[in-house]
């Protein structure tokens, strides 16, 4: 018996069946849990939409809540080269990542600022409350810090000018440094701060060892790149380059 | 061959022939997803789970593996289980998921899973193996959980994340030791429970490989 085992037949025969019934219970298992999967992967993503927000504590998140504070938010998508709404695209299926890696649905930039090269044509806000008159205007924010691509949300208030609230999902900063930006008590200083000064376009929000109390918030100690991106990042998403247009609209409407 | 019992294949991994203790294996996954009980918890069941039924299955086509190919075969069917795993945990436990992140699949490369395959289920009936699976893991396990427990109260100032020592940032007494949320205290703390656990049974010491000679006198020196 073990003398045959070794024969050839036997051996591709051993080897086909086995790879036949691992890749028969794998794919079931990845096809049978596939919509759970998916399901709690759009929860993570709501629920930093709203941690950023400051709409929902992050040590009661939970399937419900995510359900119940996201159905209060809307999602758009404004064309970043006017900062109108736009009904080009879809609002379910658009990959604002993916896309700013499409040439055919991103422009290169004039002056490379900050590591961001190409930006997509189009962006995602999520707004709060009305459409024309919102309570909370979120925005998706990336960029460079010293080892990572920062990826987080940035929250106003209805005046598309002062900060409710900000916050990182997606980074790899160094741990007990850079990596402090994820500190709770280092991000509650962003809520009041404005982004801009009335009736400019230039983003004054950002990380200073100096605050001026009014745009900044302390920096992080021992962190000066990822302080610098983040300042940076952060200024270039309210830029006119970005949803600085955008946001344009509200603070004339606000005020 | 002595038939060994369900209970000794069951206990015998934990202290007396633990896969960490005694065989150093699946050190590497053990630094890094010991920083909270609860994902070591959920490490112990995963790797419980891929090593009991990997033997299991193992041990069931042990007569019809051409030896050619055995290696390939168990890790055609280590592989399958860890996937199996993976995709559970991001289906039911996806926050735990994330934290464990690479370390699931990379079950598939812990020696132990291979070493317990290749060592005991190749040579033994399906349900024993089954055990000795079970019992490894269980080693593997309790050494996790022993980690994670003094890396989380003394890191953290939790456990099974309830807050038991009120931390200094939060206005408490404790001052988190920081040290102990990095790898490098998990091998401090693997070292002490070895120690410990070689001091306890001292058969488990292994014998040197060489002696060191005494230190030169003063007057051999001269």
């Amino acid at each position: 018996m073990s003398k045959s085992n070794d024969s050839i037949s036997k051996t591709l025969t051993v080897a086909f069946i086995l790879c036949l019934v691992c890749a028969v219970i794998v794919s079931v298992s990845a096809v049978a849990l596939k919509p759970l999967q998916n399901a709690n992967q759009e929860d993570f993503r709501r629920s930093n939409i709203l941690v950023a927000a400051g709409l929902l504590d992050p040590n009661e998140v939970t399937k419900d809540r995510i359900a119940e504070e996201f159905a209060k938010i809307q999602v758009k998508v404004v064309d970043l080269r006017t900062g109108e709404f736009t009904q080009d695209v879809s609002v379910e299926t658009y990959d604002q990542l993916r896309a700013a890696k499409d040439p055919s649905q991103s422009f290169e930039l004039d002056e490379v600022a900050i590591g961001v090269k190409r930006l997509e044509n189009y962006g995602l806000v999520y707004l709060v409350g009305d459409e024309s008159n919102p309570d909370r205007i979120i925005l998706p924010v990336r960029g460079p810090g010293l080892w990572s691509t920062l990826h987080g949300f940035l929250a106003l208030e209805g005046d598309g000018n002062t900060i409710a609230g900000m916050g990182f999902y997606d980074h790899a900063e160094t741990p007990g440094l850079g990596g402090e930006v994820d500190n709770p008590n280092w991000k509650a200083q962003w809520p009041g701060k404005k982004v801009y000064n009335e009736d400019t376009m230039q983003p004054l929000l950002g990380l200073s060892k100096n605050p001026d109390g009014v745009h900044e918030v302390d920096t992080l100690s021992g962190a000066s790149l990822t302080a610098r991106g983040v300042t940076n990042l952060l200024q270039f998403w309210v830029s006119e380059q970005a949803y600085g247009s955008f946001l344009a609209k509200f603070r004339q409407g606000g005020a | 061959m002595a038939k060994d019992t369900v209970k000794e294949v069951l206990v015998s991994p934990i202290f007396k022939n633990n896969p960490i203790a005694l065989q150093v294996l699946g050190i590497c996954s053990a630094l890094a997803v010991t920083t909270s009980m609860q994902v070591a918890v959920v490490m112990t069941i995963a790797v419980m789970f891929v090593t009991a039924f990997s033997n299991f299955f193992v041990s069931l086509i042990r007569n019809h593996i051409p030896s050619s190919i055995r290696i390939i075969v168990q890790m055609t069917i280590i592989a399958s289980l860890v996937i199996v795993v993976d995709q559970v945990l991001k289906a039911y436990a996806y926050e735990i998921s994330r934290q464990l992140s690479v370390f699931v699949g990379l079950i598939i490369t812990n020696c132990i899973v291979m070493g317990r395959a290749e060592a005991y289920a190749m040579k033994n009936g399906p349900i024993i193996s089954f055990w000795d699976g079970m019992g490894n893991g269980f080693g593997y396990g309790v050494v996790l959980m022993l980690v994670g427990a003094v890396r989380e109260i003394f890191g953290s100032g939790s456990f099974f994340g309830y807050q038991i020592l009120s931390l200094t940032k939060d206005g408490g007494w404790y001052l988190a030791n920081g040290l102990m949320l990095l790898p490098p205290s998990a091998f401090f703390i693997i070292g002490l429970l070895i120690w410990a656990l070689r001091s306890w049974q001292p058969e488990q010491n292994e014998i040197p490989e060489f002696k060191i000679t005494e230190n030169t006198k003063s007057e051999g020196a001269m």
